[in-house]
């Protein structure tokens, strides 16, 4: 799971473009959308293609990802019970 | 009503430099992409705008050159800047990147942030955001940078009271090679707003 928690925010930072955030900075339980690290609606679409290529998870109702994209401590326990790849 | 209009501030961003009328802004060029390039001059601004990272190209080409233009003359939101930008490649950089993330059905993953920049307009919305703009705007597709096209049309914004001011330009991305030109445009300034004097500045090197 530390290993899994720790690819997302490589990811999370890669993917988004969030070139001046370290991985460091974001902490496991810290927000990620909101007063956390401020992604917005964009990234949230870039986040559920992400599940879908990487792990194979496919979110039918966008809503879900609201829960799912907590945090990184919610997002790695997510991945671990439901991915396919 | 004929106006009497000005160009207050120009910029050309070419071949890794910057030049404010016709100035360098960045004294030492170097051999560098343009995303490095782009990432260096965000520093040299001073800008604390994370947004800027997640732009396509293009708009971080406009939105650089807008800042160099606007900042310079201290706008704010009540100003009424119009802004009227033209280009060859229009948004064709992005829609490659677009394409070739739908081009294979079996690995179909079409990426959101990109997708949202398939327009060059929304270099415009960009610049617009930035400096809480909400006003008239217009990108244009051009075979070639037209001081005649760019000049009638700020004198008609101006002339018709849709606008104080205009910020326009020329900005074009393609394949790692660009070129942009902005100035503004209103009735205060020490340039006179001319097409011969439009082709002349645009041809301006450093």
């Amino acid at each position: 799971m530390e290993a899994l928690k720790l690819e997302l925010k490589e990811k999370i930072i890669e993917q988004l473009n969030l070139e001046d955030i370290s991985i460091e900075e974001i902490g496991d339980n810290d927000p990620l959308f909101g007063d956390g690290l401020g992604l917005d609606s964009i990234d949230a679409l870039e986040l559920i293609v992400m599940l879908d290529k990487d792990y194979g998870i496919k979110l039918t109702d966008p809503k879900e990802g609201k829960k799912i994209f907590e945090s990184v401590a919610i997002m790695a326990a997510y991945i671990t019970e439901n991915r396919t790849k | 009503m004929k106006l009497e209009t000005y160009i207050s501030t120009y910029c050309h961003i070419r071949n890794n430099k910057i030049l404010i009328n016709g100035k360098p802004f960045i004294k030492d060029a170097f051999d560098t992409d343009f995303s490095i390039f782009s990432k260096k001059v965000y520093k040299d601004l001073n800008l604390s705008y994370p947004k800027f990272f997640k732009m396509d190209n293009l708009s971080k080409l406009a939105f650089l050159a807008a800042e160099c233009v606007l900042n310079r003359e201290k706008t704010n939101e009540d100003d009424n800047i119009a802004i009227v930008l033209t280009n060859r490649a229009s948004s064709l950089d992005t829609d490659r990147k677009h394409q070739s993330s739908i081009q294979d059905k079996e690995s179909y993953y079409p990426s959101p942030a990109i997708f949202v920049y398939t327009l060059p307009n929304i270099a415009i919305g960009e610049i617009s955001i930035k400096h809480q703009l909400k006003s008239e705007n217009a990108f244009f597709i051009l075979d070639a940078f037209n001081a005649e096209f760019l000049h009638n049309y700020a004198c008609s914004l101006l002339e018709n009271n849709k606008a104080e001011s205009v910020l326009c330009g020329w900005v074009d991305y393609d394949n790692e090679k660009y070129d942009c030109f902005m100035y503004k445009v209103s009735q205060i300034g020490d340039i006179k707003h001319t097409i011969n004097k439009l082709q002349n500045l645009y041809k301006i090197k450093d």
